[in-house]
């Protein structure tokens, strides 16, 4: 991590986290910050990037599990942590494969026969219409599936209050409180926890 | 189809994409582009007397510094005066780069292309611009007072004056039983997506073209600005709006500067470059809008019947108009609402200051308007002791007045003609749904508790759908795909799907086989863009069209095959089959090979349509493509419509107010929403509680702080407060239906509609709580605070409540 690469531009360090449990390591300066090398190094744009500053939430990715946003801190201090991104949050199996549980699932066939399922949030935002344009959604399922890991069976409050660190201009929230709601509910579905 | 599409809340397709991370955006492409970044003036008014690149140009990783000076033909040009009105006589537009005077914080002076944005931002804070500070007016106030111009071109700081009229309004209210006059205020806000602006563009040195791709609401308006300003055929550039982050209004303004000198630098670099706007950047250099100062004069009668109405409003452009006067247009028409008053006049003056230029923000001009209207209404109520509502039921347009045409010109330039809406319904609906007539009771109760509660109340007419026009092409596979394009572009609102529901229903097909393309030049070149809530209702009717068209192709050609008359036909499910004997039928996707005679087989189904596959007998007289037809199965429709569509809507709210803090809480917001026939109203009702939610923005937490220097001071969002969910309430809506006439859907737009009454309803409601006139918005607790104070030393005149039916007054005490 501290090895310098290149000289003549900027000096790049060598970067490796593991990120929705896969190891990757690229090479950036030392002021890159998290959200551009995830998007810009490791090519995972799903994480966006609305104010730079830390308000807005849209870049908020899971480190060790917890919510952070990743426009406030440098690549280089994600060092050998664990990172989800909203890439990393639908579950992933073989074509023969089947998830666990019942309940409502809206699966992605890839040309590589691997199946995708929805996380329970990911699936409540599109059952909810969570989603407008889609730039603050990642943020908000990030945010969203640690918040209910530690509280699986909000109340409508509770919803509120755990959406609102995070800043949507589209849908006026209220359909995020109710994907939030719904969910806890898939999720118990399920038998998992989101 | 034994399900009908159309009208159904149909779960969005783009959503399975977006909410796995592989939506693409602007900035999600060009991965190795180089990247621009900008020197913008730090000063609202000033002179550049020198730039000097020399600590910058060095730096490991510039490839180009640029400055106007760099700049070549058409580029160095102002850039183009989008809408030119008569009125608009003193239109200033900018440059792509400052080539003297700035004109406001954020003017962009320089451009740095680098490898990375990181370097460019470097070489950006290295380049030393010395200016001449020269003086700055900032706001109506001195704007108005012309001491100093923003334009030497615009005496007075005017840039356009309008007066439209109908009847003898100042007769009619110097002969009306009553008079009243308010002033009123509205500050600015912005649009304010979530993600900003950006441009990405790909020189072709071998096919001399340029592919742009940009974060806008019209790809059609870019790609043809593009190729004017670089001198270039329109075959050789293409525009591409990929997903966007949000618009809102914002993006239909274009081209920005950064839409011109991206591909301008791409092709004089031979590279991809790409800039993306950051959030500061998109305070200081995009757009706002709402600044508005509104003089009213009304007279009315006993019952609150208008008979003479008088609206003199200021209207604060920034520094440039661009976008031409739409949203004072806007304003002086919609202010109208669903009333008709007996002589309306109506004067508006757009002014030049020096801060950020104004266009279009979901609502565009009509939020004001109904700020306007609204607070008349009130006053009148007051003045007289009516009910509220009742003072708005005298003044309803009737559903047998439909349809109504106020006399003025709209913002298309054609008459402001209503074509439909049942206002007494809607009133109705809303009354029932917030239980207005229950209020009294439960103020009385609350009062008892030491709480101030108020009620607001707002009504609006929204003309959506404006054309000029809109197309739609439609082609389908040999595999039964069916692929659909439009021209205008999409920002959320759903359009992969509403969209593929009008095509499933139209041509027979399931849904899932319909895809829908958006803002794509290659697929589809004519298109106006999307904005004044109109592209259900232009691209919804014109590829309905376009399927109608397909749809009877298909039915002849399978006609030929079964041998039947095709008005024997139906397609169900994507087979076309003999109405009454569905065993007789041919696959959609069997027509589409059919449709297309070949010579070579590209595939299995592709060998039916070779010319020696043929079976039954031949008529060799007639040609493999008969005249008159085309090969494919496909079609185009256009749609045109002679005027807009009007949809309407009435919202109320319940606020308290602390009598200590004069915190403002809302308690209740109720919505009425007419927008014709819904296509998905999952999709509609998202739409409104958005608005609402930005409505509540505008009325409570948004504003633009300029100082006397021009500095915009909360340009970020740790100032500019935008709310979050813990500020926005729960909406609650019901919907009226009353379709349109004017097209065969029956739909009208439903974009903006939420936004428009929010700050007309919470200062209704705010004004019943408090029990004196607010005439100004958006208002903040401090705000409240101060006005009590003022009240209770006489400054501000008591309501006269004559229709409240509970006795204690809160509003003297604890102010």
């Amino acid at each position: 991590m501290s090895e310098i690469l290149r000289t003549d531009l900027e000096p790049l360090v060598e970067i490796t986290m593991r990120v929705n449990g896969v190891k990757r390591t690229a090479a950036a300066p030392t002021r890159r910050l998290l959200s551009d090398f995830l998007r810009h190094e490791l090519r995972l744009t799903g994480t966006h990037v609305g104010c730079e500053h830390g308000v807005c939430g849209a870049c908020t990715v899971l480190i060790d599990g917890t919510p952070m946003r990743s426009c406030l801190m440098f690549a280089v201090t994600a060092q050998d942590h664990e990172i989800t991104t909203v890439e990393g949050l639908a579950e992933s199996f073989e074509e023969s494969g089947t998830g666990a549980g019942t309940g409502t699932r809206t699966g992605t066939r890839t040309d590589t026969g691997i199946t995708t399922t929805m996380s329970p949030v990911q699936q409540a935002f599109i059952e909810c219409h969570g989603l407008q344009c889609g730039f603050c959604t990642p943020g908000f399922l990030t945010t969203i599936t640690a918040y209910l890991k530690e509280n699986p069976d909000p109340t409508e409050t509770e919803a509120r209050e755990a959406i609102s660190g995070n800043l949507c201009r589209c849908t006026g929230y209220q359909n995020i409180v109710k994907s939030v709601l719904r969910a806890a509910e898939i999720a118990n579905e399920r038998g998992e926890r989101a | 189809m034994t399900t009908k599409m159309f009208g159904a809340p149909v779960q969005r397709r783009e959503d399975p994409r977006l909410v796995s991370g592989n939506g693409r955006y602007l900035d999600d492409l060009g991965q190795d582009a180089l990247a621009a970044a900008f020197v913008r003036s730090p000063y609202a008014h000033a002179r550049i007397l020198d730039i000097d690149v020399t600590n910058a140009i060095d730096i490991p990783g510039v490839i180009a510094i640029y400055t106007h000076e760099d700049l070549d033909g058409n580029t160095t040009e102002r850039l183009p005066l989008l809408i030119p009105h008569p009125a608009l006589t003193n239109p200033m537009t900018a440059y792509c780069l400052s080539p003297d005077v700035v004109k406001h914080v954020g003017e962009a002076v320089a451009m740095v292309v680098a490898t990375d944005r990181y370097v460019a931002e470097d070489a950006c804070e290295r380049i030393k611009v010395d200016y001449e500070q020269l003086p700055v007016v900032v706001g109506l106030a001195k704007s108005r007072a012309a001491e100093v111009l923003v334009h030497v071109e615009a005496p007075g700081n005017v840039a356009a004056h309008m007066v439209q009229e109908v009847g003898d309004a100042a007769a009619a209210i110097a002969s009306s039983p009553h008079q009243l006059t308010l002033s009123l205020q509205i500050e600015r806000s912005a649009s304010m997506p979530m993600e900003g602006k950006g441009v990405y563009a790909r020189w072709d040195s071998d096919e001399q073209s340029i592919r742009l791709y940009s974060s806008t609401q019209t790809s059609t308006g870019v790609r043809a600005a593009v190729a004017a300003k670089l001198g270039m055929p329109l075959a050789k550039v293409e525009c591409i709006a990929p997903d966007v982050g949000g618009g809102f209004g914002v993006k239909i303004m274009h081209p920005w500067p950064e839409e011109v000198l991206i591909p301008w630098a791409a092709r004089r670099l031979d590279a991809e470059v790409k800039w993306v706007e950051d959030r500061r950047e998109h305070f200081i250099s995009s757009a706002h809008e709402r600044a508005q100062l509104q003089d009213v004069e009304v007279g009315f009668d006993d019952t609150g019947r208008v008979l003479g109405l008088s609206v003199k409003f200021w209207h604060d452009n920034g520094a440039y108009t661009p976008y031409g006067i739409i949203v004072p247009i806007i304003t002086s028409t919609q202010l109208l609402g669903p009333y008709k008053p007996g002589a309306y006049r109506v004067e508006f003056f757009s002014m030049y200051t020096n801060t950020v230029m104004v266009t279009p923000y979901r609502g565009a001009g009509r939020p004001q308007g109904v700020f306007a209207m609204e607070r008349t209404m009130d006053a009148i109520a007051d003045y007289l002791g009516l009910d509220r509502t009742d003072v708005r039921s005298a003044n309803f347009i009737q559903v047998e007045d439909m349809p109504y045409d106020h006399g003025l010109l709209f913002q298309d330039g054609r008459p402001l003609m209503y074509d439909s809406g049942d206002f007494p319904a809607s009133l109705a609906k809303l009354k029932a749904l917030v239980g207005w007539d229950d209020f009294a009771a439960y103020r009385a109760q609350a009062e008892a508790e030491g709480r101030r509660v108020g009620l607001g109340i707002g009504c609006y007419v929204e003309g959506t759908g404006v054309g000029p026009y809109e197309g739609g092409h439609i082609q389908v596979e040999t595999s039964g795909r069916v692929n659909v394009s439009t021209g205008l572009t999409s920002q959320g609102q759903g359009h992969q799907t509403v969209f593929a529901q009008i095509v499933a229903d139209e041509l027979g097909v399931p849904i899932e086989s319909v895809f829908v393309t958006t803002g794509d030049t290659r697929r589809f070149g004519y298109a106006v863009g999307t904005f004044a809530s109109r592209a259900a209702v232009m691209s919804g009717n014109a590829i309905a069209l376009a399927a109608r068209n397909v749809r009877e192709k298909a039915l002849r050609i399978a006609g030929e095959a079964l041998e039947v008359d095709p008005g024997d036909l139906e397609i169900v499910d994507g087979i076309v089959r003999v109405k009454g004997d569905p065993e007789s039928s041919i696959a959609l996707a069997t027509v589409a090979v059919m449709s297309n005679p070949l010579r070579y087989a590209f595939d299995e189904s592709a060998k039916a349509a070779t010319q020696f596959a043929h079976t039954g007998a031949m008529d060799y007289s007639k040609p493999p493509v008969a005249d008159g037809e085309e090969p494919g199965l496909e079609g185009k429709g256009y749609y045109s419509p002679t005027q807009a569509t009007f949809a309407n809507g009435m919202h109320a709210a319940i606020v308290e107010t602390d009598p200590q803090t004069a915190e403002i809480k809302i308690l209740r917001y109720c919505v009425i929403h007419d927008c014709g026939r819904m296509i998905n109203p999952m999709i509609v009702e998202g739409q409104v509680h958005g608005g609402v939610a930005q409505g509540v923005g505008g009325a409570l937490y948004e504003r633009m702080v300029y100082d006397d220097a021009g500095q915009l001071l909360n340009a970020s969002f740790m100032d500019f407060l935008m709310p979050y969910a813990s500020e926005v309430p729960h909406v609650e809506t019901d919907h009226l239906e009353t379709p349109s006439p004017l097209n065969s859907l029956g739909i009208k737009g439903a974009g903006e509609a939420g936004t428009i009454p929010v700050s007309a309803v919470i200062a209704s409601a705010i004004e019943d709580a408090e029990g004196f006139p607010i005439t100004s918005m958006p208002i903040s607790p401090d705000e409240l605070w101060n006005l009590r104070r003022q009240h209770a030393e006489g400054l501000i005149p008591d309501l006269r409540r004559g229709s409240r039916t509970t006795s204690n007054s809160p509003t003297s005490t604890n102010a």
